[in-house]
């Protein structure tokens, strides 16, 4: 067989994926004055992060002066059942007000408070008005305004262009490889230092509010390379999808919705989260309705509506509603905004939810309920990185975003993700240029490794029989589904991973038609490795973990057990295969423990 | 359910034709539903671009019966039944394949609007802005850049030689966005003359029509934008120019 033909770029410092984390990583490295790549697989600006609604959690404190690092640091961990590594989620409440006024002082244009400050709302599980928004567009304005600055500094930027494999010299990474879609070329990028920016693993589910983008490149060539993975059995299940019509199944709701008022409702009209309050949460979540309506306007004598507990308590009552058969018409539940505010207020501050019911469900929010159900939104596992640095466990990679693992816990609290973007992005992109500018010996990328992983690429074309790519993503999509969700048992996770043995299998023989050129049929082919990686690993870490917590609930464990709150389930790659072991978590100063012990 | 009709395009560089395929389309299915339908089960490297599936990132542009739309926001029920829709790739790029263009003229144009530059900061540190002083170019700021408008744009589409004098739509209100901001001080006169050509648009709100986020580009940002331009123009310039022989900058 010919020697594959590929093109040649080399950086200090290569950045792959471009939402959030990715552009502050670039930035940032290019701030340090390495030259920087930055490869993404969608057209610049469209990444994930562009589908962000609600917010940037920091404590700025300018509706809430009593807020400050502290308490989003408690509630962070809180919102994570205390899983969380303390010192990632420490940087994160210390360092998200100064990112967002970064982002302010890049053109980013935040709703603002009467005195002309950025306006911040309530979002689930804070104990303070803390998400600094734009509408319920926030996400868009983040990366717009990321990628205007970022196009400005020098650094060079591949759109659509997919890597497939990290390329290690001896046991340091030194580069990525993979295609452009537009032509189906190979491409290697020689690089000091990787950051992956790839975001999540949503897409193995099959009712998600994640694009097609999110099939675990990162994560999975983060474990092929040899670096540790944790917490993968904690997904989030967004609370909130749209249920009706089926094909838009999955989109997102803001939990905005709910932080501007909106609560949920049976089929009876039940306020049921009322049902729900956790003994964990019972002291700050009001037990009755009136102390919840008076807890919007006055936060220092009231407790926080139940409507707004942590995603994974919420995700897991609508669940049971719907199961006891107390559910809305079409398998969820209703959220009422509409008899609750005006018609103004909702189309000012939720703009985007009201045109989403509007044109996609014939649904318009400000005169009717809307119908939502649990959808999978986020994994909180990722790379294992050392907190300050981002740096994974093998030299020379760097990992920020949903990619890296840690930071959330067992939970993530909505809009901890867009400033999670901002810190770690910019630590990352900082950590990886310093790294890079101190790289000793020769940048080596071995060919023999590289011509071996574009064979492998283009076995799909050569196969004469085989199977259609689509249906594979599709039957693991279902198993995903039925077997992983939002409860699990052992027998279950036992059943999905003897499926996705048969999935790898088939996968082998999957066969792809047409040319290189734009071929979605070979993207998805070439996906389904990484996906079905993750996959596996999210279903290996949950068997693992004999408890409930967070975003990993098991029917055969219900509880939340204290030996196991001390633990990461960690995953690596040796020899072909993925082990499975239980290591302690970084332990907390005792500086930092006492707030945990005052009652607040 | 329903069976439709689709002419969908396939193609490849400058070669092509529609093909046609039926579907079956479930209740409440968008255009870029029954695309990925067809990419399923009967054509899997049928190329489209999409992301959000929610009209929030603007990667699934596309001439749906000719109409320029995103494929996400565009619900199967709103055609008549028995009718047979078309979808082919927004005309003014180049193809690539299928339903994918080359819409790299518009990262390239990007790159030339003049960034923001920044005031200086309140002598506290922060800066402050009147939300009634920011909703004006938060109008701009909602732009996905589906790049429908620059798809329409007849200089854009009509007159290749007229690119490189010439951003389009989408830029002129990331510039009007850029100079409304409360913050900014940056001069981006010389940019829409030269590179931005707002003189080339003649005001036939095509651009305006098209956006699926509603921008009124056309009224709040491109007029405004010409009434400035209009205010800068000082006759006995003009004069002076006239007799030195076209000379772009005044002495």
């Amino acid at each position: 067989m010919a020697k594959p033909e590929y093109e040649t770029h080399e950086h200090d410092v290569i950045v792959i994926g471009a939402g959030g984390a990715g552009l502050c990583a670039a930035i940032a490295a290019a701030e340090a004055g390495v030259s920087v790549g930055l490869i993404c697989k969608s057209l610049l600006g469209k990444a994930h992060t562009v589908m962000a609604e609600g917010g940037i959690a920091a404590a700025m404190g300018n509706v809430w002066p009593e807020d400050n690092w502290q308490v989003h640091f408690r509630d962070t961990m809180r919102g994570g059942k205390m899983l969380n590594n303390w010192r990632m989620a420490q940087l994160h409440a210390q360092e998200a007000p100064d990112r967002v006024l970064e982002l302010e002082r890049f053109g980013a244009l935040f709703d603002r408070t009467k005195d002309g400050l950025i306006s911040q709302r309530d979002f689930g599980g804070h104990r303070y008005a803390r998400l600094a928004h734009v509408g319920d567009r926030t996400g868009l304005e983040m990366i717009r305004t990321l990628q205007y600055h970022a196009i400005h500094q020098g650094i060079d930027v591949y759109m659509e262009c997919k890597v497939e494999r990290l390329i290690k010299d001896g046991d340091r990474v030194t580069g990525a490889f993979g295609y452009w879609r537009n032509t189906g070329q190979f491409v290697l990028f020689k690089a000091k230092a990787v950051v992956l920016a790839t975001g999540g693993i949503g897409k193995a589910w099959k009712i998600t509010s994640n694009s097609w983008e999110y099939t675990g490149d990162g994560h999975s060539a983060a474990l092929w390379a040899g670096a540790d993975l944790i917490d993968m059995e904690f997904v989030q299940f967004h609370p909130t999808g749209m249920v009706w019509p089926p094909s838009v199944r999955g989109i997102l709701v803001t939990e905005s919705v709910r932080g501007d008022g909106g609560t949920l409702k049976n089929k009876d009209g039940e306020r049921f989260m009322f049902n729900y309050i956790p003994e964990f949460f019972k002291g700050e979540t009001a037990d009755n309705i009136d102390e919840a309506e008076r807890w919007y306007a006055d936060k220092k004598n009231n407790r926080r509506t139940p409507d707004l507990l942590p995603r994974d308590e919420v995700a897991r009552a609508i669940n049971s509603e719907v199961k006891a058969r107390r559910g809305s018409p079409h398998g969820g539940v209703f959220l009422d905004i509409f008899s609750r505010r005006s018609p103004d207020y909702i189309r000012k501050r939720l703009p985007s939810m009201y045109h989403q019911f509007k044109e996609l469900a014939n649904v318009d929010i400000t005169k009717e309920p809307m119908e939502v159900g649990p959808t999978c939104h986020y994994v909180m596992g990722g790379v294992r990185v050392e907190a300050d640095s981002t740096a994974a466990t093998v030299q020379g990679l760097y990992a920020a975003g949903e990619v890296a693992g840690g930071m959330h816990g067992s939970n993530r609290l909505g809009g901890n993700s867009l400033s999670d973007l901002l810190v770690f992005g910019r630590r990352a992109g900082m950590h990886a240029a310093l790294y890079a500018k101190n790289f000793g010996g020769q940048l080596v990328a071995d060919s023999g490794q590289v011509e071996s992983i574009a064979r492998t690429m283009l076995e799909p074309f050569n196969r004469s029989g085989g199977e259609n790519p689509y249906a594979i993503q599709a039957d693991l999509q279902e198993t995903m589904q039925t077997l992983v969700g939002i409860i699990r048992n052992e027998a279950e996770l036992k059943e999905a991973l003897k499926r996705i043995e048969v999935l790898k299998e088939r996968a082998k023989k999957v066969r792809v038609e047409g040319g290189r050129v734009y071929n979605p049929g070979w993207h998805v082919a070439l996906d389904l490795a990484s996906l079905l990686t993750v996959a596996e690993c999210s279903a290996l870490a949950a068997l693992e973990r004999k408890e409930s917590r967070g975003g990993h609930t098991r029917d055969d464990h219900p509880y939340a057990d204290d030996e196991w709150g001390k633990l990461n389930v960690v995953l690596r790659m040796r020899d072909g295969r993925v082990w499975v072991s239980r290591e302690p978590l970084p332990e907390m100063p005792p500086e930092l423990k006492v707030l945990f012990q005052e009652r607040k | 359910m329903q069976t439709f009709t689709m002419q969908v395009f396939r193609g490849q560089g400058r070669q092509g034709d529609f093909r046609e395929y039926k579907v079956i389309a479930d209740e409440g299915m968008v255009v870029l539903d029954v695309i990925h339908r067809i990419q399923a089960t009967q054509a899997p490297d049928l190329a489209c671009r999409w992301n959000c599936k929610a009209g929030k990132c603007g990667s699934c542009s596309a001439e749906v019966n000719g109409k320029p739309r995103l494929m996400c926001m565009t619900r199967m029920d709103t055609f008549p039944p028995g009718e047979t829709i078309s979808v082919a790739p927004i005309r003014t790029f180049p193809l690539i394949r299928d339903l994918v263009t080359d819409v790299s003229y518009n990262y390239v144009k990007a790159k030339q609007v003049p960034p923001l530059r920044l005031k200086p900061p309140d002598p506290d540190g922060k800066y402050r802005m009147m939300q009634e002083d920011v909703d004006r170019p938060q109008e701009f700021h909602k732009c996905i850049e589906c790049f429908l408008c620059q798809d329409v744009c007849h200089v854009i589409r009509d007159h290749e030689e007229l690119k490189p004098a010439f951003s389009g739509p989408r830029f002129f209100i990331k510039a009007a966005g850029l100079d409304m901001h409360p913050l900014d001080t940056q001069d981006r006169t010389e940019w829409i003359r030269s590179q931005g050509g707002i003189g080339l648009c003649n005001i036939t709100k095509c651009c305006t029509e098209v956006c699926p986020e509603h921008i009124h580009i056309t009224d709040n940002g491109i007029i405004p934008m010409k009434e400035r331009m209009a205010d800068n123009f000082d006759p006995v310039v003009w004069l002076l120019r006239k007799f030195r022989g076209g000379r772009k900058e005044p002495a």
